[in-house]
């Protein structure tokens, strides 16, 4: 019997190892999709930044209520992997609680404290629940979230809860086993939690009892497995992406724009001819100016996609959401995922990527969203995570207006008062300094 | 009382080199409105005897509208004739009124070889009242006045200054009144991104209007602003409310001209 078990546990655990491993692979393939960006600069002040922002979630406390219960869940998340790492042994040892014996009575303290985080884990995806779906809290309903990205949302908090359930469930009829001194069953002291409860359960036979025990282990664990599978199609994605996408986290103000090398040249060549190196052998590929699609966008654009929580705190403070426009930062965010994926589909499918006729821009971002953005950096300094939404914006415009010409007629004026007057507005030149005048006349 | 501010050229021109540039930028060159913020700060360099130049007809805009509009030609082209000029007289320290160029000179012309010292004109005032140079007169024109204060994007989550501006408010012994939504938190004028030099896009409000609202709501009877583009856009949304007879929205230098010892 519990060879077959353990059995039957390698080969669930092998399966759910390699599945999410292709997952993975496939991932890392789809962010250096982008374009290549050199983030290794300045090791201490990144390590600094994902301690901070990914493991002590520094942005979240901006908002007190959702970081607490945030943190309950992330750190039982965390902390209960530590049991996990027990369940697992276990599974393929076919022993039972195999930590017990070598910590002695420290064991039971730290299974109850696996049992209150267990508890509070629980409490607080209730709690999320009732605020999403009840509550109806207006960032977690918008329009941007209906079908899919709501019900990841919901599934998640659910099998959360079903896991907690699950694992307290097994914890006490462990209990009620040991009290009667059955083999197997290693006695330990009773724990925090699931010890007030044996007496639900003590009118169970001991057959019965024990069959509870293993198909609460079971069920746990297969859960556990199949949560690690289901991440690489959810927003929860990350719980491990966060980290690198902390430490790779742009340093420079948030105000600075990345420069264009490429067009600084042109412009260069064009002022100082005499600089410009020989016109090379045939014609030269064109290089794309800004980003049409996720290929032209860099690779940290693309790990910030995968890294979205959905959570909207971008949108919620974007002064043109705000005001009714139809730019959200979130959606920016999900489009780009999306995009991603569908052209790592493509790739799946043809081997090499096969012209869809589609792009990020138009198919998935229209231009009255990308012509909203005030480059105001409030979506930047919201996310918790990390996450650049201006960049990407600032990219697809770049596109827009350098590559199809699209521009408002405004900003065309703009552009050519710039150019012939050196000011955005059509005042002449030589009035510059006309306040100059008026200030020594006055 | 009569200014006489020198240019660039003119200094060279007798050997002379200046402490700081002050860079105009175009609102606070050709905006009425701006000028008015221009003028201010200008006549605060010059009584307290600072030695400063202007660039005068050899400014150019940074390319920064062009730049955040998406075309990186144009802002490229204005980069370099600019650089070629602040590089041509040495320049060592610019100081603007402009968050936009303060941001721009400050943070991208490096990359292209403009490397300057640059300073907001609000971090300016602040160290000029420290070392004492600026002297504000007692019970002056804002003493107990009720102020809000409105963080432009550039100056402060663009680049981090917060306290500044509202320490040279503390100066003017006013009763600072914070909006909900301040510092990093601050919102957005609407003039940004080169959105000044278009119609907003279909919504529900205009974000002068909701911003202007806010600040309103705050019962202060000046919105104390650090950019001319702010400037512009709070006035709007200040008429908008119907207020614009209670409520004015000045420059920090406009009001710490105002406040200077004699
Ligand atoms: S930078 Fe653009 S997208 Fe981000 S909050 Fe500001 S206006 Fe919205
Ligand atoms: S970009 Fe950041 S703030 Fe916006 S939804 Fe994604 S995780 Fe949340």
């Amino acid at each position: 019997m519990h060879l077959i078990q353990q059995l039957l546990f390698i080969i669930c655990a092998g399966i759910a190892v390699a599945f999410f491993s292709r997952n993975a692979i496939k991932i890392r393939r789809n962010i250096n999709l982008g374009r290549e960006e050199d983030l290794n600069d300045n090791k201490s002040a990144r390590w600094k930044n994902m301690l901070l922002l990914a493991l002590g979630q520094k942005k979240m406390f901006k908002r007190p209520v959702p970081a607490f219960l945030h943190l309950a869940v992330y750190a039982g998340f965390i902390i209960i992997n530590i049991e996990i790492l027990e369940i697992f042994l276990d599974g393929i040892s076919g022993r039972h609680r195999l930590f017990a014996p070598f910590i002695g009575s420290l064991y039971p303290f730290l299974i109850g404290f696996f049992e209150i985080l267990a508890a509070l884990v629980l409490v607080s995806c209730v709690i999320f629940l009732i605020r999403r779906n009840l509550l109806r809290l207006h960032r977690l309903n918008m329009k941007e979230l209906n079908g899919w990205p709501k019900s990841d949302a919901n599934l998640i908090l659910i099998t959360e809860i079903i896991l907690m359930t699950l694992f307290l469930t097994m914890n006490t009829a462990d209990l009620v086993l040991q009290s009667r001194h059955i083999e197997h069953y290693t006695t330990t002291t009773p724990f925090w939690i699931t010890s007030h409860f044996t007496s639900l359960l003590s009118h169970m036979s001991d057959g019965a009892l024990m069959g509870l025990e293993r198909t609460c282990w079971w069920l746990h664990i297969i859960g556990i497995f199949a949560f690690l599978n289901y991440l690489p199609y959810s927003k929860h994605l990350h719980i491990i992406l966060a980290f690198p996408n902390a430490y790779y986290a742009r340093l420079e103000p948030q105000g600075k724009l990345e420069n264009m090398p490429a067009i600084q040249n042109e412009v260069l060549y064009m002022m100082k001819p005499e600089m410009a190196p020989p016109p090379a052998e045939g014609e030269q590929a064109h290089q794309r100016f800004g980003a049409k699609d996720i290929t032209d966008l860099s690779w940290k654009n693309l790990l910030d996609a995968y890294s979205c929580t959905e959570c909207g705190r971008c949108t919620t403070v974007c002064p043109a959401n705000v005001t009714g426009k139809k730019l959200s930062p979130r959606k920016i965010m999900m489009d780009t995922r999306d995009r991603m994926e569908e052209v790592g589909h493509n790739i799946d499918k043809n081997k090499t990527f096969v012209d869809d006729g589609k792009s990020l821009v138009n198919d998935y971002i229209t231009v009255e969203e990308l012509r909203a953005c005030t480059s105001c950096q409030a979506c930047v300094e919201a996310c918790p995570v990390s996450i650049d939404p201006l960049d990407i914006i600032v990219e697809l415009r770049r596109y827009l207006v350098m590559e199809e010409s699209n521009a408002p007629q405004e900003w065309n004026l703009m552009f050519g008062n710039i150019e012939n007057n050196m000011a955005p507005w059509k005042f002449s030149p030589d009035d510059r300094d006309s306040w100059v005048n008026e200030m020594s006349n006055s | 009382m009569s200014v006489t501010i020198k240019s660039m050229a003119e200094y060279a021109a007798g050997g002379e080199t200046p402490e700081v540039l002050f860079w105009v930028g175009c609102a606070g060159s050709f905006d009425r409105r701006a000028q008015r913020i221009t003028k201010a700060f200008a006549q605060i360099l010059d009584k307290v005897g600072v030695k400063f130049a202007i660039l005068g007809k050899e400014e150019m805009c940074t390319g920064d509208p062009a730049r955040r509009a998406g075309n990186e030609f144009l802002f490229q082209m204005m980069a370099y004739n600019n650089i070629q000029t602040l590089n041509g007289y040495n320049v060592k320290k610019i100081v603007t009124a402009c968050p936009h160029c303060f941001n721009i000179l400050r943070n991208e012309y490096p990359a292209l070889g403009g490397n300057y010292e640059v300073i907001h004109h609000t971090m300016f005032l602040q160290q000029l009242l420290n070392d004492g140079r600026i002297r504000i007169k007692e019970g002056g024109a804002f003493k107990g006045k009720k102020i809000t204060y409105h963080d432009s994007c550039y100056l402060g989550r663009g680049n981090g200054i917060y306290e500044a501006p509202r320490a040279v408010l503390e100066t003017l012994d006013v009763e600072l009144v914070e909006m909900k939504r301040c510092k990093t938190n601050g919102m957005c004028c609407g003039a940004g991104g080169a959105q000044m030099f278009k119609e907003e896009e279909p919504g529900t409000t205009r974000i002068n209007f909701d911003r202007a609202a806010e600040a309103v709501g705050t019962g202060a009877n000046i919105i104390a602003a650090n950019c001319p583009f702010c400037t512009t856009m709070l006035t709007d949304g200040v008429k908008n409310q119907e207020k614009e007879d209670d409520i004015k929205v000045m420059d920090i230098a406009e009001m710490v001209a105002l406040s200077l010892a004699e």
